[in-house]
């Protein structure tokens, strides 16, 4: 059985710039400014639990960092569920919504760990601190695209549909008939590359060592990097073995099972030849219990909820009419934000005005470091994982053998094995520039190699026929039929990609290993270095300079081949 | 009239869209009634806002301008006692038959007990026991229209509000359906007082309706409202049914007029711009082929359809070209080629090229658009400029419609050129169309 998976982080419509990104750009720089604020209260000296390499551990470690991710994850829902709601339905929500969705679905989401470990460490006991701030990292990595998905579901429902509902006065039930469903299939592929870019996160989240401030919380990633840093090969393994059967039996007993069961929210009115399979999901369809769950306990709570919910409903709409009251309250709260805006961003400038040339110096070649690293990744990636993922891609053969071994592979978060890489690659002369480059490759490499191969299986045998009937020679054939075919995967790819890339640099440019400080020159060395020294401004003006630049070179590069490729070369 | 009052009434409706030099109008001033027990049809070409009228009388939209009342009372919102069965079925598809139907009583709060076997006599009733469990993926066009049939007879409208309910269906089922539709109706079998159907086809409209209201469209109005007195069962074949729809179709394709009246204005100036209809070149030439062969030049309107297996709204379009272009005359229900289309029909391919260029080259869009592109450095224009500018003439749908047609057309007759990559509309360097050099 072939599987050809799509990473695809739905891209916003190319629009001009208008007042909404404004207010967005203060909102970040206060937000950012309001973090580095708290952070100046952080303790200066931080102590984590100890990390035991016992394997009889792991059960309880995993079972922690399972925890956080769920954690994060349902309140990704509970989060994108109401905001891609307003942002849908109020229009002028709308144009205040969509263009923060659109910058906070680019930002390197770990260049915010420091800030966000900082401040809530400051505010908050130290345990519960950094334990909340993993929660939110994991939260902002993946809430964003899910966000999207619905959003873009809702706004594409189509016009009969909706029609119906009104016509029928469905009211509230319109969520459970129309809306959820039909956004189903969407929030599910999302909610899967969101637990993938999760592991990427906690793994980083759980150790975070600047300095004297050691941040760790038991779980996974923390047993690995202890692992890695004693040097402790054997419970390296056992590290990455449990996550890899976490991946696996998560993917085999919810992922895969919640996209066969999807299947039937498809919109085509035609019997998919080839629909999602599961072992899991037929086993418990065919299921005595589950039938008995599902028909008489689910039903008639459901039915009970329903019916429940519906005459409150009633009731409440009725009586909410015409709120005056209502509408200056939001007058009020406007008006505050505004003014909240205005003056975080005032103190965030005086703070940037404060920063020595030198320091804005190092920043520029901070960056330009970082993004040669990012760009040497990509490039590496990219020659590959295209001849590897045509080849993949156009024979059944070969994908049979192959397929299983690179989903496992894939399915290893980059950041459980860099701590590996730093073993291993320490010694060598610039041996942290290597491990750094490796990191974002692993981090970047699978979102394309999956985009490729399923670009590769997607072109029609027509046109295959029709370049070996006009018999062009091998790169004849590339040039006009393979890359023109691919270039719309490739570049879904390698947006994806290079979001990862940026996020790799902040735990790859800077890494306390075996009591020893190693760093590169890069942005996010500098960030972990203001950190660890306790510059604030630095971590301020380096943290906005890092997302200004991600979202520029989206801006300027990524999303304007996104259109060409939608225009150009797309095959219908 | 006064003391019985119309179960539906429309007062001087309209509908537009847009504010300023931007405003276009979608409807314009329809006044129409519907009584207890008339079954009435809305015909007439596409973008005539017939199915924006049925959305006004549903409540699913606010018309702009007068007043829709409902057994005499103003109506605010959705309209309790309509419902709408849709072209497209607009079934979920992800809830089954019985759940789709069950749906529309779940929405107004009955037992699940009541409203399951509702539900399942209502699906006995159109004929689809047995599929009560299916998926609508499942289902062929025809048993999927029953399911939508089904789900608006279970909330039991007095109103029953039909969107071209068979034009997206095969041949046979449609007409299987008709029947049914026209038993359950005729036998009164449904609690439903009054039905109105849009639709674009004609001879269905005349078989099944006590009157067709005819549309018109640029802007939407009612041109005639025409009553059928012929009894149930009606007879397709008989002389009276086909005099009926000659009538209609005189009625619906008027009759061509003088010259400047078919151009029209052009874009920016004064007078009524003239749209072109939006068909291709293949089927253009299709029906001046087939109208060629015809005894006399000509073809009964209501016969074409049948004959060339195109749908009435089509057909429409595709007429209204020949007229424009001077190809054809349309009068009385009827369809003549001209000498200029005989010569047309006869011609080889580039001689047709030649001919067309030569007649779009009169249409005041055409001469509009090229004086624009003589003008323009290197005679060349974005796509974009000229959607604007068009934009001021039609609605946003619409105008982009025109440019695609403006273009086909153009590319054909080799008069103009475009890249699409660069998205840029260009004069074919002189010499090389087949029309030879262009007057300056």
């Amino acid at each position: 059985m072939r599987i050809t998976r799509l990473f695809r982080v739905e891209q916003p419509a190319e629009r001009p710039f208008t007042w909404g990104d404004v207010i967005v750009l203060l909102v970040i720089i206060t937000l950012i400014y309001a973090g580095v604020r708290l952070a100046y209260n952080a303790p200066p000296a931080v102590r984590g639990p100890e990390i035991s390499l016992a394997p009889g551990t792991l059960p309880w470690y995993t079972f922690r960092s399972l925890g956080r991710m769920a954690a994060a994850y349902a309140l990704s829902m509970a989060f994108s569920l109401v905001y891609g709601y307003l942002a849908a339905y109020s229009r002028r929500a709308e144009q205040m919504l969509l263009p923060l969705l659109d910058v906070l679905q680019s930002v390197p989401i770990l260049s915010f760990l420091p800030v966000v470990l900082l401040s809530f460490s400051a505010i908050l006991p130290q345990a519960i601190a950094a334990e909340f701030a993993a929660i939110v990292l994991i939260f902002t990595s993946q809430v964003w695209n899910i966000t999207f998905a619905w959003y873009q579901s809702l706004t594409t429902i189509p016009k009969e549909l909706r029609e119906v509902s009104d016509v029928f006065r469905l009211g509230w039930l319109r969520l459970r008939t129309l809306e959820l469903p039909f956004a189903a299939i969407s929030l599910i592929w999302n909610s899967m590359m969101g637990w993938a870019g999760g592991w990427f996160f906690l793994m980083a989240a759980e150790i975070f060592t600047v300095g004297d401030r050691d941040f760790r919380l038991p779980g996974l990633g923390a047993y690995l990097q202890a692992a890695a840093n004693r040097g402790d090969l054997r419970a390296v393994g056992f590290g990455i073995g449990t996550l890899v059967v976490l991946i696996v039996v998560l993917d085999q007993l919810v992922w895969r099972p919640l996209l066969a069961w999807s299947d039937r929210f498809k919109l085509e009115m035609v019997e998919n030849r080839t629909p999602p399979t599961s072992w899991f999901y037929d086993a418990w369809r065919t299921s005595r219990m589950a039938h008995w769950l599902g028909a008489r306990v689910a039903y008639q709570v459901l039915e009970a909820a329903e019916g429940w919910i519906g005459r409150r409903l009633a009731v409440t709409v009725a009586s909410s009419s015409g709120s005056r009251a209502g509408r200056w309250g939001w007058y009020a709260a406007l008006a505050l934000g505004a003014a909240g805006l205005l003056y975080g961003s005032a103190r965030a400038v005086e703070v940037l005005l404060r920063i020595p040339p030198g320091q804005w110096a190092a920043i520029g070649v901070g960056l330009i470091a970082t993004l040669l690293r990012v760009t040497a990744a990509l490039a590496i990636a990219l020659a590959w994982t295209v001849p590897l993922g045509v080849a993949i891609g156009s024979s059944p053969r070969l994908a049979t053998w192959l397929q299983p071994v690179i989903q496992v592979t894939a399915s290893v978060p980059a950041t459980a094995l860099f701590p590996v890489f730093v073993l291993a690659l320490a010694a060598l002369p610039a041996g942290l520039n290597l491990a750094a480059v490796l990191l974002m490759l692993m981090g970047t490499q699978w979102y394309l190699l999956f985009n490729i191969i399923a670009g590769a299986s997607a072109i029609p045998q027509d046109l295959k026929y029709t370049s070996a009937l006009l018999q062009l020679d091998r790169r004849e054939r590339w040039r006009t039929l393979v890359l023109p075919a691919l270039f719309p995967y490739i570049i879904t790819g390698a947006i994806t990609a290079s979001g990862g890339a940026w996020n790799a640099s902040i735990v790859a440019e800077y890494i306390e290993f075996g009591g020893r400080t190693l760093s590169t020159v890069g942005i996010g060395a500098l960030i972990s270095h203001a950190t660890a020294s306790g510059d604030y401004p630095l971590l301020l003006a380096a943290t906005l300079a890092m997302v200004a630049t991600v979202v520029t070179v989206n801006r300027l590069v990524w999303r304007r081949l996104y259109g060409v490729a939608a225009e150009r070369y797309r095959m219908e | 009239m006064a003391d019985t009052a119309p179960l539906l009434e429309l007062r001087h409706v309209g509908q537009s869209y847009g504010v300023g030099a931007r405003r276009f109008v979608a409807v314009q001033d329809v006044s129409l009634s519907v009584s207890e027990g008339e079954f009435v049809t809305l015909v007439g070409p596409s973008g005539c806002g017939k199915s924006t009228l049925l959305r006004i009388i549903t409540g699913l939209q606010r018309p702009t301008e007068g007043q829709v009342l409902y057994r005499g009372q103003p109506l605010r919102g959705v309209n309790p006692h309509a419902t709408i069965v849709f072209q497209t079925f607009a079934l979920f598809p992800w809830l089954t038959v019985q759940q789709n139907v069950e749906i529309a009583l779940k929405a107004r709060g009955i037992s699940p007990a009541v409203r399951t076997a509702r539900a399942v006599d209502l699906l006995d009733r159109v004929g689809l026991d047995g599929f009560e469990s299916a998926y609508p993926r499942e289902l062929s066009g025809g048993m999927r229209q029953k399911v939508g049939f089904a789900r608006a007879m279970a909330v039991e409208p007095e109103l029953l509000c039909l969107d071209e309910p068979f034009s997206a269906l095969d041949v046979l089922s449609a007409e299987s359906l008709r029947g049914d539709l026209l038993e359950l109706w005729t036998t009164g079998r449904i609690p439903t007082r009054a039905i109105l159907m849009v639709t674009h086809n004609i001879d269905e409209a005349v078989f099944m309706a006590d009157r067709v209201v005819v549309m018109d469209k640029d802007p939407g109005r009612v041109v005639a409202d025409l009553p059928i007195g012929l009894p149930h069962p009606r007879n397709r074949k008989s002389l009276d049914f086909l005099a009926v729809v000659d009538h209609v179709y005189a009625t619906l394709a008027g009759e061509t007029g003088p010259e400047p009246v078919e151009l029209g204005g052009a874009p920016g100036g004064p007078g009524r711009i003239r749209s072109l209809p939006h068909i291709t070149i293949h089927a253009l030439t299709g029906l001046i082929e087939h109208l060629a062969e015809r005894p006399g030049l000509r073809a009964d309107l209501h016969r074409l359809d049948d004959d060339l297996g195109v749908d009435t709204d089509h057909l429409l379009r595709l007429t209204d070209a020949t007229e424009l272009l001077g190809f054809a005359t349309v009068a009385q229900g009827d369809i003549t080629l001209t000498p200029l289309g005989e010569t047309f029909a006869e011609a080889s391919i580039l001689v047709r090229k030649e001919i067309f260029a030569t007649r779009i080259r009169r249409l005041p869009i055409f001469t509009w658009l090229l004086s624009l592109l003589r003008a323009a450095k290197g005679q060349r224009l974005e796509w974009s400029v000229v959607l604007a500018a068009l934009e001021l003439e039609f609605p946003a749908e619409e105008a982009e419609r025109q440019l695609d047609t403006i273009v086909n057309w153009g590319r054909y007759a080799e008069v103009l050129a475009y890249d699409d990559s660069a998205e840029v509309l260009y004069l074919e360097p002189v010499g090389s169309t087949a029309t030879g050099p262009i007057p300056a």
